[in-house]
């Protein structure tokens, strides 16, 4: 639990920090909350000879409302949006999962660009990505570009960050006031990784489910946006039979690696309730 | 008298002696940061001791290159099994009588085991250096079910004992044989099986599991070359036990070595026995002539320093039509991977299984153990129980739960019914054992009564009805619990450890001012002995407690004590201490007839000094008696206030306790939800009822951990796949259900002030509590034993099973 030797980088400029990447190059890697690259330094399963710590860089932190759009800066801790009112009344559901973030002293320090761009398929906030559209800002070595998180995520731990690229902010488009929400988590204790997760934002007309995007955690080596299901929902008044279907669509394309949290079947079978459930208690939120 | 003088109620108070609530004096550096523990000793040129482990399970070590490693900077020796070898330690007698390697010596046996020591400035250079060993191994074959361990073309795991047909425990029978240990009446049990009317039969396992606590096993040794004398600064829960462990294998004089066990942060049994840190640490400085700091981090303690249970247990019952036990039979298989290496008194090489006859009057029983070696972790260690006590009351817990199931009897009602009596108290029981007291039926009607036990029933009923139409999901399950536990350890005609007896220590002395210190053999580790010594001292000499100051863990300065563990504390060295407080107040008596100009037999205690009988303004207080013990004692009675008691108990102590879960689980997602949790515990006279509390929160809550989901598990090639909190059940406050406490009060007739020890009977009553809960939800399915741990996704898969989603 001993880290190697590494040299210690604090940039005060995106351009810098940019300069500084990809001149050290694949020895080097951005430090944001630390919670998932330092434990790994610990065990030294990551063995970089460089840290490129963001904190000193003004700027990458805050959240701001751009037009019809929401930016939060990639630095933004958990704990920041948690206490932000525009996230509480225009992105409740970033609220309610950072609350189902680990714990305070980990949301005190974690980072939502670090949570999105790590591409742990555990971690909670990329799924609400997929289903909310966001667009991350990316600032690399050629200059800058914009990506929808549904093209960022290729594999566990690989993403579209080219060598020297780093994420600064994400852009989420606004969500119609009457929309329902839900984040449906099961974990075996506070701190745990989702066994499986559901996140859902739709919106009802009718009594019936206008639209609907369902995004997974933790079921799939990356995070996964539930097309299918969300489909299958849409027009109907979230009836048993349609319950089912919407799960069974879900459960159809996870593919969830069997660990202590319990066998591929089991992990599969929670996330369509998982589904279930977060479709049940979105509806119920709609207006 | 004036309104001035105190009432005597007043005066008791002031004591803060034994029934009080006192707040624990170590709080006060605990709670502020400023405890002294192991890691935060720094000394002037101290030197850090790393391990590198082996990756394998199993394998021959070919060779070790350490060429690499002394080159990092700050890097000063990689020690090896042959660089031990040299002082003749590679190999270190275990407490149950087994040897165990301290380094790798040819081969390695479990994944994680110590192979070099790697010693550098630092412990960032330790560990950059451990990284640059180079170890070739060639893997061999493994044994990790416990059930294939005795098969005839199993692995010979342990080649040293080639040809040892016997080991400290008599005969082996094969390879991977360790002991094998019976008791009881073998012909009688199996006559009373034969005629039995209802019998069942089940294999029950206790799974492996960890104490953790959460400071992990460290060490400081210094070693002064010029005096010859070593200094060992450890987390251990028996420093003079390891004191006397260090001059039999080091061969340096006893009075040269110096154990000091500072604050403690938990020890659970993890900290009672000698790991291969310790003594690599102390080659280390008497290699280097400098200190050398041992600190192990969270995966090595989870993989390599003792485990717990790992009892697989064959429990038969035989019994009447009626319920009426009659017959107790059970086979063991226990897994002690790589090394025996129990805490055990050294001739119980099962613990005290055989109190598994539990508070139930069986006219007989067998039972019978088969220790083997497995490529895991070596231990067996006593997590939070007296020595196998906690699988014993696991097993006989089911079993009984399983044996109403059977007869189609209610769990409370076939436990009232085969009780022991109070009038049958003292109790020989069918195991060779003497229960010293108890009132069973008191107790569990208690519990019965306060949770309005036949309500639930009812609402069970009405929740299962309603599940079988479908309107709704969850099951509810009830988990009754009655254990007996057996403490204390203990009388010298049964409990030893390497031949010393189990006695506990106690010297007080009290100073001219009317203050005292204590000095005790036993070491707390969290249990708050800082507090409730100096309470029962409080009561005894009425002195109040906090002019007491406790001490323990400087093997220099505190009577020879075996230590604190297996619940023996309070039985052994808290009698101690009544016990020396007893002489101390027995020479003030002394004292104060010849200052009162009064014949001793005319004085009677009053609280806090003596008095004249008849003559209640004629008194002299104890805070006087002190003074005048340093100037005016009688003539030819030495000067000075002070004792010391050496105590052996006469026998051990039973606490026990009436336990109930209350669970609802939800079949789609196995996941549970603990409704409620009552605990009555009967431990005897109460010493601080706060601390009581707060040691059946800390229990029941391990309980919690270990039934719903706390587990060391391997795969098939041997490696630990529960190795750090990530994965291995650490419940936070988040997780931990709510505890209601309760409790009878049945002294022990034997013991000075009547207590029983408490500390861990809620692991050991609790965890039968939550598996019967979880049991209890399912039977009505069709399930009759459910193996632990009970985490969401095996109740899933008990759900699915029992066909909930057909």
């Amino acid at each position: 639990m001993i880290p190697g030797p590494f040299s210690y980088h604090r940039p005060a400029s995106v351009a810098d920090a940019v300069k500084l990447l990809s001149k050290l190059g694949d020895e080097a890697r951005p430090l944001a909350g630390g919670h998932s690259l330092v434990p790994m330094m610990k065990l030294r399963l990551a063995t970089p000879e460089h840290l490129v710590d963001l904190h000193g860089i003004a700027g990458l932190k805050g959240i701001r409302r751009d037009g019809n759009k929401i930016v939060i800066g990639a630095m933004t801790t958990q704990h920041e949006l948690l206490a932000s009112d525009v996230i509480k009344t225009s992105l409740p559901i970033l609220h309610e999962t950072a609350l189902l973030i680990a714990d305070p002293q980990v949301r005190y320090r974690g980072t939502l660009g670090g949570n999105v761009a790590n591409g742990d398929p555990g971690n909670d906030m990329p799924a609400l990505m997929l289903v909310l559209g966001a667009v991350y800002r990316l600032e690399g070595p050629g200059g800058g570009r914009d990506i929808a998180a549904s093209e960022f995520y290729q594999g566990a731990y690989f993403t579209a960050l080219e060598p020297g690229e780093i994420l600064t902010s994400i852009s989420i488009p606004a969500v119609a006031a009457a929309h329902g929400y839900a984040y449906e988590k099961l974990k075996r204790k506070v701190g745990d990784y989702a066994t499986a997760a559901a996140a859902v934002v739709l919106t009802m007309a009718g009594g019936k489910v206008a639209t609907c995007a369902i995004g997974l955690t933790n079921l799939h080596e990356t995070p996964l946006l539930a097309t299918d299901a969300a489909n299958a929902v849409i027009g109907t008044s979230l009836d048993a039979a349609t319950l089912k279907k919407a799960a069974a669509a879900a459960v159809a394309i996870m593919s969830p690696a069997a660990d202590a949290r319990g066998p591929v079947e089991y992990r599969k079978h929670v996330g369509g309730i998982m589904v279930t459930r977060a479709l049940q208690r979105a509806a119920a939120r709609a207006s | 008298m004036n309104d001035m003088t105190p009432t005597r109620e007043q005066r008791e108070a002031k004591l803060e002696g034994m029934g009080c609530k006192r707040k624990r004096v170590e709080d006060i550096r605990f709670t502020q940061g400023k405890g002294n523990y192991v890691d935060d000793l720094k000394l002037p040129g101290m030197l850090h001791g790393d391990f590198v482990r082996s990756p394998h399970a199993h394998a021959r070590v070919k060779s070790i290159n350490s060429e690499e490693a002394l080159k990092v900077p700050g890097v000063l020796a990689v020690i090896t099994a042959e660089t031990l070898k040299t002082v003749n330690l590679a190999w270190m007698p275990t407490l149950a009588g087994d040897v165990q390697m301290v380094l790798a010596d040819g081969k390695v046996l479990f994944q994680n085991q110590e192979v070099a020591f790697v010693v550098a400035t630092d412990r960032y250079a330790a560990d950059d250096g451990i990284n640059k060993v180079v170890v070739e191994y060639e893997p061999l074959p493994v044994v990790i079910d416990p059930f294939k361990a005795m098969d005839a073309d199993a692995p010979v795991l342990r080649e040293d004992l080639a040809g040892k047909t016997s080991g400290a425990h008599g005969p082996r029978k094969h390879h991977n044989h360790v002991f094998e240990w019976t008791i009881g009446d073998k012909d009688l049990t199996d006559a009373a099986f034969n005629k039995a009317e209802v019998k069942i039969k089940e294999m029950i396992s206790y799974h492996r599991t960890h104490p953790s606590p959460l400071e992990t096993c460290q060490c400081v040794c210094s070693f002064d070359k010029i005096r010859g004398e070593l200094s060992i600064w450890g987390t251990f829960q028996a420093p003079h036990v390891i004191r006397t462990v260090v001059a039999l294998i080091a061969k340096i004089p006893e009075h040269k070595i110096h154990v000091i066990s500072p604050d403690i942060g938990g020890g659970f049994g993890n900290k009672v026995g000698a790991y291969p840190g310790y003594i690599c640490a102390a080659v280390a400085s008497i290699v280097t002539g400098k200190p050398v700091k041992w600190v192990e981090d969270r995966i090595e303690n989870l993989t390599a320093t003792s485990f717990a249970r790992d009892y697989h247990m064959t429990t038969e019952i035989a019994a009447t039509k009626e319920g009426k036990v009659t017959g107790l039979r059970v086979h063991v298989l226990a897994d002690h991977g790589a090394f025996d290496a129990c805490a055990d008194p050294s001739k119980w090489p099962a613990g005290f299984f055989n109190i598994v006859t539990g508070s139930y009057d069986f006219p007989t029983a067998h039972v019978a153990v088969d220790g083997i070696y497995t490529n895991k972790a070596p231990g067996g260690v006593a997590y939070r129980c007296s020595f196998r006590v906690t699988e014993a009351a696991y097993c006989i817990e089911r079993g009984m739960d399983i044996l109403a199931q059977k007869l189609g009897m209610d769990p409370a009602e076939l436990r009232l019914k085969n009780f022991i009596k109070p009038e049958q108290f003292p109790y020989h029981s069918a195991l060779g054992w003497e229960y010293d007291s108890g009132d069973y039926h008191t107790a569990m009607k208690k519990m019965m009564e306060s949770v309005d036990y036949a309500g639930l029933r009812k609402e069970q009923a009405a929740q299962r009805a309603a599940f079988k139409r479908g309107e709704t999901r969850e099951i509810m399950g009830l988990g009754v619990s009655f254990f007996t536990e057996i403490v204390g350890a203990g009388p010298s005609k049964n409990c030893d450890i390497l031949g010393i007896a189990m006695f506990d220590s106690c010297e007080i002395r009290m100073h001219p001012t009317g203050a005292g210190i204590a000095r005790v053999g036993s070491k707390s580790q969290g249990q708050g002995h800082e507090t409730t010594w100096a309470q029962i001292i409080a009561t005894e000499i009425g002195i109040p407690a906090d002019d007491i100051m406790v001490e323990e863990g400087n093997t220099d300065t505190a009577p020879y004590g075996l230590g604190t563990y297996g619940s023996r504390s309070t039985p052994v060295a808290g009698a101690a201490i009544a016990m020396a407080a007893r002489k101390i107040k027995a020479k003030a008596q002394m004292i104060a007839a010849y200052k009162l100009e009064v014949h001793e037999g005319d004085l009677e205690w009053d609280i806090d000094g003596f008095r004249v009988k008849g003559l209640p303004e004629k008194t002299m207080s104890m805070k006087d008696i002190c003074w005048a013990a340093y100037n005016s004692v009688p003539p030819g009675m030495e000067p000075g206030l002070e004792a010391v008691s050496y105590y052996d108990p006469p026998n051990m102590t039973y606490p026990f306790g009436a336990y109930i879960c209350v669970m609802n689980i939800d079949v789609d997602t196995g996941v549970y939800r603990i409704r409620r949790f009552y605990a009555l515990d009967d431990c005897g006279t109460r010493i601080n009822p706060m601390i009581i509390e707060g040691q059946v929160h800390g229990g029941l809550t391990e309980a919690f951990a270990i039934a719903m989901g706390q587990e060391i598990r391997y795969d098939d090639e041997g490696n630990v796949v529960t190795g750090s909190f990530m994965d291995f059940f650490m419940p936070t406050a988040v997780e931990t259900p709510h505890w209601e406490t309760d409790f009878t009060v049945t002294p022990s007739p034997h013991h000075p002030i009547g207590a029983k020890g408490v500390g861990e009977s809620p692991n050991v009553g609790g965890v039968p509590a939550f598996s019967n809960a979880v049991n209890d939800a399912f039977s009505f399915l069709g399930s009759t034993h459910i193996q632990m741990p009970h985490d969401y996704w095996r109740n899933w898969r008990t759900a699915k099973e029992l066909g909930v989603f057909a």
